[in-house]
């Protein structure tokens, strides 16, 4: 929780100069809260009977200790000051450093896990239960969704609502708050996997006390959004913060609904869902569902409708189209939870709810790639030229097969062969490493030259090279889980002439060796590609900046808004 | 109707409101009528909460994520009636939480698991998979075998569960710790209230080979072991048209 030495390196020249006065009211408030929380920490961790949670108390004291000590130091030296003629870009600076570094942690334990799969015997410890698949799964999951996917989503959320708004973002210190409060929610996370604290709730794993911890950053996040939303000095809210805000609210209501719970003690890791068997299964799909549609979706499209049009220079292609299916959007995801629970015993009306809203989701999906791919009307000529560009596009294109994939796979007889296979993982990766991936890579791109004040990236050619890498991992990595799936599923019902099953289940386990190393290289190729990306995204941050060129950006003047005009 | 939605794009108040009632219907509308619909659950002989080691074993199976690889839902369809057994009943999941259905078979599905193996070849499967199914990729638990079990909060634990909806009665809360170690001690016999409390299909005995002391490996063998088993096909009649739904 070091804000202020991050913040060192990257301030602003305005807030160093500034004169020493009474420190700001929002910093204030930060730092007493901050040190209730070191307080109670401290408490918490000294009297606990559990080790689990004792564990968990030693974290959230560093965590908090430390975020107090640096603000002491931090208002002793009159750095809280922020400079309203001025955007806060000294966060989404951070945000972008966290984003990358997450990318790799997440990715790196992602080819982990593949790789176990194909060789068990070479990556499985029998004394270091805590390296098993079954831990580090939820770690890469979660690493990749919250941590890498999160940090995006926040940073350029805070980036875009600015810019937007033309207004400095709300809040004083606590946009720093956010971003820290939401690191130390991943780190709590993660450590707790590999502690094997979990929930058990397919990406809602952390338990009672983190989710609780999640919910004040997460209202601290909303308020920070809504407040640069009401000081803004445009006239219309720009369409990238409509999804933008449907994204954190949905959010919010998903993850306090599904996690529910009654836990063991008050000093106890351990909580118990409120709800048992079939209701909680539609509960935690219902989130499981909507954590794609409301993160990986609404937040994404977010950044497509900012950064695709200030990168291609042309607006967004139908204002209408974007109203359209951002309220259809946003109405029918919330049903299709129910498809990933088809044959089961969810009652059967809810199944059929699930799978027609689903592939109803298809129009509603595409409404937005076609928005988005449509916005490169007479720049198409930047595909070629601009590999930024080139990855947005196939990023959009990512979107639109999964959003077809996912409505056939969730109609009832399709599902009834891909469930449970490798199919689905597949269908997964490639919205999660073709869509926000690639977007946000691109949003990267675009970004870090801008925040850094640089003329251009280092070298377009690395960007070249990890375009066509880690393509073709995701293609690997796709096809192969494809192979593998449609295989396994059709193994598993295959008959003899005489009426007996063909296979044992461990002949399907055997029968997918060869897709599991593909699958490992493709995930490993993808990796490579971030590698690449973050070595040209330092040597461009280390580049001169042009002579008087000045970090913090003054805020513009307000505009007529980017929509199209119709 | 495009100039009505300019009131939207110029009061935030009125997005958020709007976004919120939008994205409540859904769930609303698929999820609320779960809980009040007696049809939701069929109505079956057998299913009991878990004993304390059982919900012990079960908490040792959410630790170590096993719902990541393997399912507990059996579909009906012909394969999967035959390669596992009758189909899973909402009944038979109604006290866990949370629910282990699962998502994807990375190994083979465990609704029915119980009773299939023996004691010593789970034994032997948790410790080392490949010593005995050479192409399994399931990691090793062989500490589970090393570890006792921390009961310190069962009691606390069986409570918390009470709180949630699960029918533990004060007997079995306040016997919590006894019939734990009761379950795992196959000579303490007819003195032990445990069969009262749960039943006489309890299956009491030293589940993980060493007599000595109680293991995490205990726990779980045990949990995995009466998996699937509670309610008695043989008198459940799944064509019935109160049981079709």
């Amino acid at each position: 929780m070091d804000w202020a030495s991050l913040n060192r390196p990257f301030g602003s020249m305005t807030q160093a100069v500034a004169p020493p006065e009474d420190a700001p009211f929002d910093a204030i408030l930060l730092y007493t809260f901050t040190g209730l929380l070191a307080f109670g920490s401290i408490l918490a961790t000294a009297f606990t009977p559990d080790p689990a949670f004792r564990f968990h108390g030693y974290v959230m004291i560093a965590g908090f200790v430390s975020a107090f000590l640096l603000m002491t130091v931090g208002l002793g030296s009159g750095r809280f000051r922020s400079d309203p003629t001025r955007y806060n870009d000294g966060v989404v600076r951070a945000g972008v450093i966290a984003t990358m570094f997450w990318a790799i942690a997440g990715l790196a334990a992602g080819v982990f896990v593949a790789a176990q799969l194909a060789w068990p015997n070479l990556l499985y410890f029998p004394e270091a239960g805590w390296l098993n698949f079954g831990r580090l799964r939820p770690l890469h999951t979660s690493a990749v969704i919250f941590a890498f996917g999160g940090n995006a989503l926040i940073a350029t959320s805070f980036y875009v609502v600015q810019r937007t708004c033309k207004t400095r973002l709300a809040g004083g210190a606590w946009p720093w708050f956010v971003f820290w409060g939401y690191q130390l929610f991943i780190v709590l996370a993660a450590t707790g996997y590999l502690a094997g604290i979990t929930q058990s709730r397919e990406y809602a794993e952390p338990e009672w006390y983190v989710d609780l911890w999640l919910t004040i950053v997460w209202v601290a996040y909303l308020l920070v959004f809504l407040g640069t939303i009401w000081k803004r000095k445009e006239r219309h809210i720009y369409v990238a913060n409509w999804f933008y805000l449907a994204f954190i609210i949905t959010i919010a209501m998903l993850h306090i609904v599904n996690n529910l719970a009654m836990p063991v003690g008050l000093l106890e890791a351990k909580s118990y869902s409120a709800f048992a068997g079939v209701q909680d299964a539609l509960t935690q799909w219902w989130y499981g569902h909507n954590a794609v549609g409301f993160f990986l979706t609404a937040g994404f499209l977010a950044m497509m409708y900012y950064f695709v049009p200030k990168r291609a220079e042309r607006p967004v292609y139908s204002y209408r189209l974007s109203i359209v299916h951002f309220w259809s959007l946003i109405f029918i995801y919330i049903w299709a939870g129910p498809h990933h629970l088809h044959f089961t015993a969810l009652p059967q009306w809810t199944q059929t709810l699930g799978m027609t809203f689903s592939i109803m989701l298809w129009m509603p999906s595409w409404g937005g790639m076609i928005n988005g791919l449509m916005t490169l009307s007479g720049a198409w000529d930047k595909v070629r030229t601009d590999p930024v560009i080139r990855m947005m596009v196939v990023a959009i294109a990512f979107y639109g097969m999964a959003t077809f994939e996912g409505p056939l796979m969730s109609v009832r007889s399709v599902n009834a062969l891909s469930h449970y296979t490798d199919w689905t993982i597949g269908h997964v990766h490639s919205g999660a490493l073709g869509w926000n991936g690639f977007i946000t890579f691109a949003c990267i791109y675009c970004l870090v030259p801008w925040l850094w004040k640089k003329e251009r990236l280092y070298s377009t050619a690395l960007v070249e090279w990890h375009f066509w890498i880690a393509t073709t991992g995701v293609l690997l990595y796709i096809s192969s889980m494809w192979v593998s799936g449609i295989m396994e599923g059709l193994m598993w019902r295959e008959y003899t002439p005489q009426g007996y099953l063909a296979n044992a289940f461990v002949e399907t386990v055997a029968a997918k060796h060869i897709p599991n190393i593909i699958r490992t290289l493709g995930g490993l190729m993808f990796l490579a590609g971030a590698v690449i990306m973050s070595y040209n995204l330092w040597r461009t941050i280390r580049m001169p900046s042009p002579a008087k060129a000045e970090l913090e950006t003054p805020i513009a003047a307000p505009a007529p808004a980017l929509v199209a005009a119709e | 109707m495009w100039k009505k939605h300019q009131n939207l794009e110029k009061n935030s108040i009125w997005l958020v409101i709007g976004i919120l009632i939008v994205v409540s219907i859904g769930g609303l509308v698929e999820i609320s009528p779960l809980f009040y619909l007696e049809s939701t659950v069929e109505k079956v002989d057998g299913v009991r909460p878990y004993t304390p080691l059982e919900q012990a074993g079960r908490d040792i199976y959410v630790r170590e994520g096993c719902y990541v690889c393997h399912s507990q839902m059996v579909r009906p369809l012909r394969d999967e009636v035959e390669r596992y057994g009758h189909y899973s009943l909402a009944a038979e999941s109604m006290y866990d939480h949370p629910f282990q259905w699962g998502s994807k078979r990375t190994g083979p599905d465990l609704a029915r698991v119980g009773g299939k193996y023996s004691d010593s070849w789970h034994r032997d499967h948790l410790v080392d998979p490949r010593s005995v199914v050479p192409e399994s990729n399931m990691p090793p638990y062989r500490f589970l075998a090393d570890k006792d079990l921390d009961y310190r909060a069962i009691e606390a634990r069986l409570k918390a569960l009470r709180k949630v909806g699960v029918p533990y009665t004060d007997a079995q809360i306040q016997n919590a710790k006894l019939d734990l170690e009761t379950q795992v001690d196959p000579y303490a016999g007819e003195k032990s209230g445990l069969k009262q409390r749960y039943g006489a299909k309890v299956a009491q005995r030293d589940f993980d080979g060493d007599p000595s002391r109680i293991t995490e490996l205990d726990a779980l063998v045990a949990y995995l072991q009466v998996l699937g088993t509670m309610v008695d096909f043989r008198t459940y009649k799944a064509e019935d048209p109160e049981n079709l739904r």
